[in-house]
């Protein structure tokens, strides 16, 4: 997994993104490798959130450049769907679509975007369904689900695109604590199945466990980075000692 | 004479309640004309209301600003003026200025009816309310809903066809219905122009039975009929739609 002559997938190169006078990324320069696992860690407003939304092309970005699995993610001509065929993304607040149902959410895409043969899907789907162990939820609308299973919902709709990069943005945060542990076992999975990952998270434990590698980034910048270990065990930078001082 | 016609020659004789549409069948055939002609304009016109309102809702969310420009000038014009003046504006002045098509008979005739132009202007009226009241739905669908969309490589398109437009019809039933309620209400100033319509015809009756009282109340019973007929279905259909575990 950790393997460095694995293909990047993922490559930013000094990327800046204001929103009005506030510059909220200020250069900032990541490459990720086909099957590993990065994590991103930070205060709020540290910008994490915002990056993710750069990297599939939901925030235009104002300088640098991103590449996605060969795609230039700043070019004016991007292919929007050629981009995020290939990098599915976990939001937060789940967003599932709340008039279709949980087996619906996971086929709606592949069917509507791609064009894909429904019978076919519909057998994907339910496959998904049931390795994120909710296959007896396939019939229930979102507003019957629990956070939980609403979020492992979303995981299997992202996954039924067959992206080669996921994201998950904070998608913890809004829940319970019991529920949390449902969620990172299917991400946990995930991971081991070598699916490419970028989280952004607050949860330490979990992103010492899985990743391959963690960055740490404040005010918009990375400020430092490495592999958990040492970035939890021995940090360098006091932004990071103070940090981790206050969370852990 | 049949018993429904008997009884009521029997209560215009022992009462001197002339209700005559029931016991002439001429005069009743007239009223049932002026019936159909009702239900034809309420039927048609709420119809392509609809279509004005969903097709002005989305040409607002234009990134072309002119196109929004010219569907807000039309709301604001449609909005803001009796619609008995325009259906007047559309009958006497537009109606004078079209040109004249030729018909079977070589006679020169005008190209539109009155019921042609009842039809436009009652469907342009109420198109203009249905605009705003797509749009509020269009508005409240939540961002982050959209945004899902997107990363799943839903075109703008697509998101508004499969999930942005089935979200907003369900938050904007109440007051979609509220305005149709209010198109076919409005339909009897078609009267104005000309139309053979339930109103046009009781007033027809009324001119030669002079019995104004008793057609004033069977005019607005139909109406109560009609009105009440289409709120039931309209909740009819707004309960079919209702989606599990969220209250629109």
């Amino acid at each position: 997994m950790n393997s460095s002559d694995e293909k990047i997938q993922v490559s930013l190169r000094d990327v800046r993104k204001s929103f009005g006078a506030l510059e909220v990324i200020k250069g900032v320069s990541m490459d990720v490798r086909k099957g590993e696992v990065v994590c991103i860690i930070g205060p709020s407003g540290s910008g994490k959130s915002t990056l993710l939304r750069c990297i599939n092309a939901l925030v235009p970005i104002d300088q640098g450049s991103i590449d996605v699995c060969g795609i230039q993610v700043n070019d004016p001509d991007l292919d929007e769907l050629e981009l995020r065929r290939r990098i599915g993304m976990v939001f937060q607040s789940y967003n599932l679509f709340p008039h279709r149902t949980a087996l619906q959410n996971v086929m709606m895409a592949p069917i509507h975007v791609l064009k894909q043969d429904k019978a076919e899907v519909e057998q994907r789907a339910r496959a998904l369904l049931e390795k994120v162990r909710l296959s007896e939820k396939a019939d229930a609308f979102p507003g019957e689900l629990s956070g939980g299973q609403q979020q492992r919902v979303a995981i299997a709709r992202s996954l039924a695109m067959r992206p080669e990069v996921m994201m998950f943005d904070e998608v913890t945060a809004a829940l319970d604590p019991e529920t949390v542990n449902e969620v990172l076992f299917a991400i946990r999975e995930l991971a081991e199945d070598g699916m490419t990952c970028v989280l952004v998270t607050h949860e330490m434990a979990f992103a010492r466990e899985i990743a391959d590698r963690v960055y740490f980034t404040d005010r918009g910048v990375i400020v430092e980075y490495g592999p958990p270990a040492e970035l939890f065990g021995n940090p360098q930078d006091p932004r990071t000692q103070d940090f981790l001082g206050q969370i852990l | 004479m049949n018993v429904f016609q008997e009884f009521f020659y029997w209560l215009y004789d022992a009462y001197g309640l002339n209700f005559i549409v029931f016991y002439d069948s001429w005069e009743f055939n007239r009223y049932l004309v002026g019936l159909t002609n009702t239900l034809y304009l309420c039927v048609i016109c709420v119809v392509l209301s609809v279509v004005v309102g969903i097709a002005g809702a989305w040409l607002q969310t234009s990134r072309f600003a002119p196109l929004r420009w010219v569907v807000y000038c039309y709301i604001q014009f449609f909005r803001n003026t009796p619609p008995l003046a325009q259906m007047y504006f559309f009958y006497f002045g537009l109606g004078s200025v079209m040109p004249r098509i030729t018909n079977d008979m070589g006679l020169q005739e005008p190209m539109f009816g009155n019921f042609e132009w009842a039809i436009i202007a009652l469907t342009l009226f109420a198109g203009a309310f249905n605009v705003e009241i797509f749009r509020s739905g269009i508005e409240a669908v939540p961002k982050t809903t959209v945004e899902a969309a997107s990363a799943l490589g839903y075109s703008r398109w697509k998101a508004y066809v499969h999930i942005i437009f089935p979200l907003a019809l369900r938050i904007c039933m109440p007051g979609l219905t509220n305005n149709l309620v209010n198109l076919l209400k409005t339909t009897s100033i078609a009267y104005a122009i000309g139309v053979a319509e339930v109103l046009y015809v009781a007033n027809q009756i009324w001119a030669v039975e002079f019995n104004v009282p008793e057609m004033m109340n069977l005019v607005l019973v139909t109406y109560l009929v009609i009105v009440s007929s289409f709120v039931w279905m309209m909740s009819r259909i707004t309960k079919r739609m209702r989606i599990p575990g969220y209250n629109w």
